[in-house]
C-alpha cells in the first residue's frame, strides 16, 4: 500500500517537473498563447459568477458606442457588448474542444487501424480519407450542416465530418513509422497479439505530432465554428456566440463597435492556440522545423 | 514523372465519383423538408398540389433511381434546379463564376506579393524587430476571422475615410461593361472605358486585399523558412566566396530555391481562398458563387448548396493536381522516378 502511494506521488512529482521543464523551454509567445487560452478557460467556467451584466438583458440605452459604463458598448437591443463576449467564451470554447478531441478520436482510431493492419483496411480507409479531403472544408461543412439542420450540435458534427482525416492522416504515417521498430518486432516475437502490440507497444509513441496538431488546429475550429454561425448555420440569434453576434454587427454596419468585441475575441484565441501549437512544436517535434 | 502524373489522373474520376456520392448522401439525408421550400404553406395539405410537385421534382422516386438519375444528370452538367431562382444551378454557377474567379485571382496576386515581400525582409533581418513584425503580420492575416476583417475595414476605409467605394462590384446604377471574359476589369479595358476600369479596380482593391492577407501567412512562413534554409547551403557559400554580397545571394540564389515549395502549398492555399472567398463575398456583396452558397445554405436551397459543393470540389482537386503536376516538373528527384 505504501508503495502505491509513494511511486503515485512519483508520478505527480515527475508530471509537475515535466511542467516546470516545458515551461523554461517554451518560448515567450507560446507562454502568451497559453495564458490567453487559460483566461478563455476559466472565463468559461465561471463567468456567470462575475459582476458583469446578464449578457440577455436589455441594461442600457440602444447602440451606444463604447463608454466608461458600457466599455464595447451595447447592440440593438440595448445589451452589453463586453458581458456578451466574454459569455460567448461559454459556446466557442467547449465546442471547439469537443470537435477536436472527437476528431482526434475518431481520426486516431481509423489512421491507426489503416497504418497497422494495412490491406484492405488501409485502402477503404484512405480511400474514405481522400474523398473527404476533396471537398473545400467551408463547403463540406456548409453542406453537412445545412442538410442537418441549423444549430451548434449539427454545426459541430459537420466540423468534425470536416477534421477527422487530418488525425487519420498523422496517426498512419506514425504508425507506418514505429511499425518498423525494433522493440515491436521483440515483442511479436514474444508472443503479443496485433491489439496488444498496437496498443502498448505502438499507439504511446504515436501521439506527439497529433497533439501539436490538436493544439494549432483549436483555434482553426474556433475560427470556421464562428463562420458558420455567421452564415446563419450554427448558434441562433439570442445566444452571445461569437460568430452570430458578427453577424448582428454586419446588419448593423455603422455600429461598428457590435462586431468589435467578438472578433477580437476570436482572433485571441486563434493567436494564442497557433502561439502555443508553435512552440510545443519546437520543443518536442524538431525534425517538422 | 509522366506515371506519377498518369496515376494522379486515373484517381480523379473516381474521387469525383465519391464527391458526387456524398454531395447525393448529403441531399437524401436532410432533415429540413425540401417541399417546404417548394410547397406554399397553405398548399401542403392539397395532396394532388404535393403528388404533382413531387413528380416534377423527382421526389417520389425509389432511392437507387434517383441516384442513378443524378449521376447522369451530373456527367451531362446538369447540376439541378435551384429551388430559390428556379433556374438551373449549373447555369447560376456559371453566371456567377467570373466575379468570384476575378477576386480569387487578385486575391492571390495580392497574397503572393504580400507573402513574398514580408517572407523576405524577414529572412533578411532574422532575429530583428523587423523579422518579428512582419511574421506578426503575417500571422495576424491568417488568424483573423474574415468576415470580421472585412466589416471593420469596410467601415473604416469606405465610411470613415471615404478611400475605396462601398460593397459590390460596380457602383450600383452603374451598366457593367459588355460581357466578354466575365472579369470587369478587363472587359471594361477591352471596351476601351478607362473610368469603368478605375471604378471596378477600387471596388475590387479592399475585399482583395481581406482575402490576400489571408494566405499572406501561409507563403510568408513559407518563404522565411525556405530562405533561411538556402542562406545555409554550400550554394550559398560558393556564391559569398566569390563575392557575391549578401542581398544578391538572398535575391539571385536562395529566392529561386525557396520557389519550389512555394508551388507545393498552392494547392493548399487553394482552400483557405475558398473558404475566404465565400466569406468575404458575404461582407462584400460580391455576386459570386461564395455568396450564393451561403444564400442557399441559409434558405436550405438543397440542389444549389450540392451544386456549389461538387464544382467547388471539382476546382480542387484541379488546383491540387496542377500542384502535383507543378511541383513533380520543378523539382528533378521526382522527375525521374
Amino acid at each position: 500500500m505504501t508503495e502505491l502511494v509513494s511511486s503515485s506521488d512519483a508520478v505527480k512529482r515527475a508530471r509537475f517537473n515535466g511542467l516546470k521543464w516545458l515551461m523554461r523551454r517554451l518560448p515567450l509567445t507560446s507562454k502568451i498563447g497559453a495564458a490567453i487560452l487559460l483566461f478563455w478557460i476559466i472565463a468559461v467556467l465561471t463567468v456567470s459568477f462575475w459582476p458583469i451584466d446578464d449578457p440577455l438583458a436589455m441594461v442600457g440605452r440602444r447602440l451606444q458606442p463604447p463608454s466608461g459604463d458600457y466599455w464595447l458598448g451595447t447592440d440593438a437591443l440595448g445589451r452589453d457588448v463586453l458581458s456578451r463576449t466574454l459569455h460567448g467564451s461559454v459556446w466557442s470554447i467547449p465546442i471547439a474542444f469537443v470537435v477536436v478531441f472527437c476528431a482526434v478520436v475518431i481520426g486516431s482510431a481509423m489512421g491507426a487501424v489503416a497504418g497497422f493492419f494495412g490491406g484492405w483496411w488501409d485502402s477503404i480507409i484512405m480511400r474514405l480519407v481522400d474523398v473527404t479531403v476533396s471537398f473545400p472544408p467551408i463547403l463540406l461543412a456548409m453542406a453537412v450542416a445545412a442538410m442537418l439542420g441549423p444549430g451548434l450540435a449539427n454545426a459541430s458534427i459537420a466540423m468534425v465530418i470536416v477534421w477527422w482525416p487530418i488525425y487519420a492522416r498523422l496517426m498512419r504515417a506514425q504508425v507506418l513509422e514505429m511499425r518498423e521498430r525494433d522493440h515491436v518486432e521483440a515483442a511479436v516475437a514474444g508472443g503479443a497479439g496485433p491489439f496488444r502490440v498496437l496498443t502498448i507497444h505502438v499507439l504511446p509513441l504515436c501521439w506527439t505530432p497529433t497533439l501539436i496538431n490538436a493544439t494549432m488546429d483549436f483555434g482553426q475550429v474556433v475560427l470556421l465554428a464562428a463562420s458558420l454561425s455567421f452564415i446563419g448555420l450554427g448558434a441562433t440569434p439570442p445566444s452571445p456566440e461569437w460568430g452570430s453576434m458578427i453577424s448582428e454587427g454586419a446588419a448593423r454596419f455603422y455600429n461598428w463597435w457590435i462586431a468589435f468585441g467578438p472578433g477580437m475575441a476570436i482572433l485571441s484565441v486563434v493567436l494564442a492556440s497557433s502561439f502555443l501549437g508553435d512552440g510545443l512544436r519546437d520543443v518536442f517535434d524538431r525534425r517538422s522545423t | 514523372m509522366l506515371a506519377y502524373v498518369i496515376k494522379r489522373l486515373i484517381a480523379i474520376p473516381f474521387l469525383l465519383l465519391g464527391v458526387a456520392s456524398v454531395s447525393f448522401m448529403l441531399s437524401q439525408m436532410t432533415k429540413g423538408d425540401p417541399l417546404a421550400a417548394l410547397v406554399p404553406e397553405r398548399m401542403m395539405s392539397n395532396t394532388e398540389v404535393v403528388a404533382a410537385v413531387k413528380a416534377e421534382w423527382g421526389l417520389d422516386k425509389p432511392l437507387p433511381v434517383r441516384y442513378a438519375a443524378y449521376l447522369g444528370n451530373l456527367v451531362q452538367g446538369d447540376l439541378g434546379t435551384s429551388f430559390a431562382t428556379r433556374r438551373p444551378v449549373a447555369a447560376d454557377i456559371a453566371q456567377r463564376l467570373p466575379a468570384t474567379l476575378e477576386l480569387v485571382v487578385c486575391a492571390m496576386i495580392v497574397g503572393t506579393t504580400l507573402g513574398l515581400s514580408l517572407g523576405l525582409l524577414s529572412a533578411k533581418y532574422r532575429g530583428s524587430v523587423v523579422d518579428s513584425l512582419a511574421r506578426m503580420v503575417a500571422l495576424v492575416g491568417s488568424s483573423l476571422p474574415i468576415f470580421w476583417s472585412g466589416l471593420i475595414l469596410l467601415y473604416l476605409f469606405s465610411v470613415r475615410l471615404s478611400i475605396v467605394p462601398g460593397t459590390g462590384r460596380l457602383p450600383a446604377r452603374v451598366d457593367p461593361p459588355p460581357d466578354v471574359t466575365g472579369f470587369y476589369t478587363i472587359d471594361s479595358l477591352i471596351a476601351g472605358d478607362l473610368s469603368l476600369f478605375l471604378q471596378s479596380i477600387a471596388h475590387l482593391a479592399l475585399p482583395a486585399f481581406v482575402l490576400g492577407w489571408a494566405v499572406t501567412g501561409i507563403i510568408t512562413r513559407l518563404v522565411r523558412s525556405s530562405l533561411i534554409e538556402g542562406m545555409a547551403q554550400d550554394y550559398a557559400r560558393t556564391a559569398r566566396a566569390k563575392g557575391a554580397p549578401e542581398h544578391v545571394v538572398l535575391i539571385n540564389h536562395a529566392l529561386p530555391n525557396a520557389m519550389i515549395p512555394l508551388l507545393t502549398i498552392l494547392g493548399f492555399t487553394f482552400a483557405y481562398l475558398i473558404t475566404g472567398a465565400v466569406l468575404t463575398e458575404a461582407i462584400f456583396s460580391w455576386p459570386g458563387i461564395g455568396s450564393y452558397a451561403v444564400r442557399a445554405a441559409s434558405s436550405l436551397d438543397y440542389p444549389a448548396i450540392g451544386g456549389v459543393t461538387i464544382v467547388g470540389s471539382v476546382a480542387f482537386l484541379l488546383a491540387n493536381l496542377l500542384t502535383d503536376i507543378g511541383y513533380a516538373w520543378a523539382n528533378p528527384r521526382i522527375r525521374v522516378h
